[in-house]
């Protein structure tokens, strides 16, 4: 019966993430050609990359096997999600939902929270396929926008590679102190962003 | 109960809108614009270096708390100003909050840790509603709220590193000069809202 409604909690949350509105997402022309659109697409998207950013911070300061799974988890999961949201209607996330990843995750790095390595993966799951999804429905279908799509995920893979191997090996107090405020600073942003969403 | 999980997700696949393309100069100016708001008003200027100031006289863990706190907590009377919640005595607590901070670091305070977050908490509640009412209708609201804080970290930094000075005896009261100049301003602004 609990797992039963665990299991329902779960699908309801990913249900409420996934919830699309009309999409204002597409991917930036770089005239570099996909792969480059897609990396360029990742980076210039505060949305994407902030959450991604805190996701890898946050996993590398809880050590080398939290930033593992974020590396291993997130990336396919985005890529997952970008798969599935390719062959669906152009949606994009609310703001709203994109404000609460940034909030919660901007916190998870500000407290340093300690969350078991299962919780961890859970998390880069779930950001990876709802984040992925949108990123897919705003893509052209085609071979240009799949390339475009495994040009994004690997931007991922590369941030948290780099994201959470920095923080593994940063030992220095105020280097580690500096980055739980920017991930306050993240979090700060999430409920600004959300005041504003609920203001339409 | 079993294929709930299921509809629900073939539920929030199906919920398709259509689509709009972004402008990315929006974008941009969300974010320049974010980070010049701070700036526009001395009033917050001062009380945010103060902040800083302060934090560094206390040192650790308050030179890294408060300015975690002030932002955190400025968002949440952003959150409220956005909202519309309404918040009375705006301009006064603002004044007032360059007042206490300036003279914190003038006396060189030392409060509890807890104290001080919550005074600076408490402020940072109206420097938030203020600008949260005031943000422009049209930018793009992320990369605004991005600048506004990012703006808001760096005058805390500057307090900090301007702080530093504090170990040196002639720092300290440099210091302390700054920090009754903060108080003076803020008495100035206090008047304006009076008058």
């Amino acid at each position: 019966m609990r797992r039963e409604r665990l299991r329902f909690a779960g699908a309801l949350a990913a249900t409420v993430a996934a919830l699309p509105s009309p999409a204002a997402a597409h991917l930036d022309a770089t005239g570099l050609g996909p792969v480059y659109d897609g990396i360029a697409h990742f980076l210039t998207s505060p949305e994407d990359l902030l959450p991604a950013l805190a996701l890898a911070l946050w996993a590398g300061a809880r050590g080398a096997a939290h930033g593992r799974r974020a590396l291993l988890v997130l990336p396919g999961a985005w890529l997952l999600g970008s798969l599935l949201g390719m062959s669906a209607a152009a949606t994009a996330g609310s703001a709203v939902v994109s404000a609460l990843w940034l909030l919660a995750l901007g916190a998870l790095l500000a407290a340093d929270l300690a969350l078991s390595l299962r919780v961890a993966g859970a998390i880069a799951f779930a950001l990876g396929l709802q984040r992925g999804y949108l990123n897919g429905s705003g893509t052209p279908a085609g071979l240009d926008g799949l390339i475009a799509l495994l040009g994004l995920c690997t931007a991922v893979f590369v941030l948290v590679a780099y994201g959470a191997a920095l923080l593994v090996r940063l030992r220095a107090t105020w280097a580690r102190v500096a980055v739980r405020v920017a991930g306050s600073w993240i979090a700060a942003s999430g409920l600004l962003l959300l005041g504003w969403a609920l203001r339409g | 109960m079993r294929r709930m999980p299921t509809l629900l997700a073939l539920a929030a696949l199906g919920w398709a809108a259509p689509t709009l393309a972004h402008v990315d100069g929006v974008a941009a100016g969300g974010l320049l614009s974010g980070l010049r708001h701070p700036l526009s008003g001395f009033d917050h200027v001062l009380a945010m270096v103060a902040v800083g100031l302060w934090g560094a006289q206390l040192g650790s863990p308050a030179i890294w708390l408060l300015p975690v706190a002030f932002p955190m907590v400025m968002a949440v009377g952003g959150l409220l100003g956005l909202l519309g919640v309404p918040l009375p005595g705006i301009e006064y607590g603002i004044a007032a909050s360059a007042i206490l901070l300036g003279a914190a670091v003038t006396v060189e305070a030392q409060p509890p840790l807890g104290v001080a977050a919550a005074v600076v908490g408490f402020f940072a509640i109206f420097h938030g509603h203020a600008h949260g009412t005031e943000l422009p209708a049209g930018d793009d609201a992320l990369r605004y709220s991005l600048g506004f804080v990012v703006a808001t970290g760096c005058l805390h930094a500057a307090g900090i590193g301007v702080g530093i000075v504090h170990r040196w005896g002639w720092g300290r009261t440099a210091l302390q000069t700054a920090g009754a100049a903060i108080a003076v301003g803020g008495c100035y602004f206090l008047w304006r809202a009076l008058v």
